[in-house]
């Protein structure tokens, strides 16, 4: 089973229909394992019971950037390899991106009020996220302002490229413009400088998460199928009753 | 060479006549910049130091309002296929455009700065200050907007969207060009850095933006 084999929207139908259950099951179970270690996790001597917010905040803020990730992969497939599957991929993940974001600067922003005394701030790291919220309606409004699939399937690919290549750029330049959120502290040289009582129940939460998005973005890819076959059915229906 | 020259003088030529609308986009900016003492009231030390955000924020807006001039009138007029189908790259056509629209839209809004830092009570220094910063980040304004100019005419009803889609990939150029700019005027940083950023982003746009908008024109003109 290749790619291309899931170039027949039918075998994609059947194989997913088959895997859809399996993974929904284990990204329930797996975010409810990470859910209860994250309410069982001490808390920080500092933040209190907040700390907890992080457990969802930071996989979603992981997942917004993920998410245009693949949604590049999908705008190549469009363009480079025209996989009649790509477009469909793109158009689903962009609505499931726009919401881990929007979630993202929502508990970002409720964790942002005990700790920073304000809801909003204009730091660095909020502020990217929030342009990269803007990019992903944008990129929405580009998919709705379009009636035909693929004509707004090769324009949506040129916006995902372009905004891949520029959100380090505009990441970069926020950055400079103004820092206040702590520095990166999972991710960096000489490891971790979380505590492992938080660093699992983060690890399992991301890894539940993913596997959400993963689910979503394949239920979502097969409504689009769907809902473009009940497109073309209508519009065969309508031009046999013209004629 | 010749039919780029041809191209280019041509676009500036149809920009400043009759129908044109290049001009609109100074008016515009005059008219935004005039508009801002109403919004903050008249007082002149605070004009000055809001002179060179209102002054850039003015002709990102501007430069944005006249983008969509780019295509749509070659578009309408079946010029645009020619230019997609001959024997010119499309990509240096592209550039081509961007340069001539730049010419015709962009240079009239650093000429008009002097005056408009006159108005803001910006001295000698902060004028020529945002004056350069403005001849250096609007190329990639025009060449970063020509994406999303190439997006919206295959789009056919994409005017509206235009904006939308330019406007978070210029903030870079907007946080580089006023950073220049205050750092010129009243530091603490040297004035080199954050220029010569600016410069570099412009650079970068020269590249992607050719690129990506024949990309959109190949793929969405049919």
């Amino acid at each position: 089973m290749t790619l291309i084999d899931l170039a027949n929207p039918t075998k994609f139908l059947s194989l997913t229909g088959r895997i859809l259950p399996w993974l929904a099951g284990v990204t329930a179970i797996l975010l409810t394992i990470g859910l209860y270690q994250a309410a069982m996790a001490p808390d920080d001597y500092q933040q209190g019971a907040t700390v907890k917010i992080m457990f969802i905040h930071v996989p979603n803020a992981w997942l917004s950037m993920f998410v245009w990730g693949v949604m590049s992969l999908a705008a190549l497939g469009t363009l480079v390899w025209r996989h009649p599957l790509a477009d469909v991929a793109a158009k689903a993940a962009a609505p499931i991106g726009a919401a881990f974001t929007f979630l993202a600067l929502v508990t970002g922003s409720l964790w942002g009020r005990p700790m920073w005394g304000t809801y909003w701030q204009w730091d660095a790291r909020l502020t990217s996220v929030l342009i990269l919220f803007l990019m992903y309606l944008g990129l929405i409004a580009l998919w709705r302002a379009v009636d035909d699939p693929s004509r707004a399937a090769r324009a949506a690919a040129i916006l995902t490229l372009v905004g891949a290549l520029n959100l380090p750029i505009i990441k970069f330049s926020v950055d400079w413009w103004n820092t206040l959120h702590q520095p990166a502290s999972v991710l960096r040289m000489g490891g971790s400088t979380l505590d492992r009582a938080f660093l699992i129940p983060l690890l399992v939460m991301a890894v539940g998460f993913s596997l959400l998005f993963v689910t979503l973005h394949l239920a979502a890819m097969r409504n689009e199928i769907l809902r473009r076959r009940v497109r073309s059915l209508q519009i065969m229906q309508a031009s046999q009753q013209a004629a | 060479m010749t039919a780029l020259a041809a191209l280019i003088r041509r676009d500036i030529r149809i920009a400043l006549r009759v129908g044109g609308g290049a001009l609109i986009g100074v008016l515009f900016f005059l008219t935004v910049t005039v508009l801002m003492p109403f919004a903050l009231g008249p007082d002149l030390a605070l004009l000055t130091r809001l002179g060179p955000s209102i002054l850039w924020l003015g002709a990102l807006l501007a430069s944005l309002l006249t983008l969509d001039r780019l295509f749509t009138s070659d578009h309408e007029d079946g010029s645009l296929d020619l230019i997609v189908m001959g024997r010119t790259p499309l990509e240096l056509a592209c550039a081509a455009k961007a340069l001539a629209h730049w010419l015709a839209a962009g240079l009239p809004l650093i000429l008009a700065t002097p005056v408009l830092g006159l108005m803001l009570n910006l001295d000698a220094t902060a004028t020529s200050a945002v004056a350069l910063t403005l001849l250096v980040g609007t190329p990639a304004l025009t060449f970063i907007g020509m994406i999303g100019a190439a997006l919206a005419v295959t789009l056919h009803r994409g005017g509206l969207l235009l904006a939308v889609l330019v406007l978070p990939l210029s903030i870079p150029v907007l946080i580089f060009g006023v950073a220049a700019s205050q750092a010129a005027i009243s530091g603490p940083l040297p004035f080199g850095t954050p220029f010569s950023i600016l410069c570099a982003i412009s650079l970068v746009s020269f590249v992607i933006g050719p690129f990506a908008a024949a990309a959109s024109l190949r793929h969405g003109l049919d």
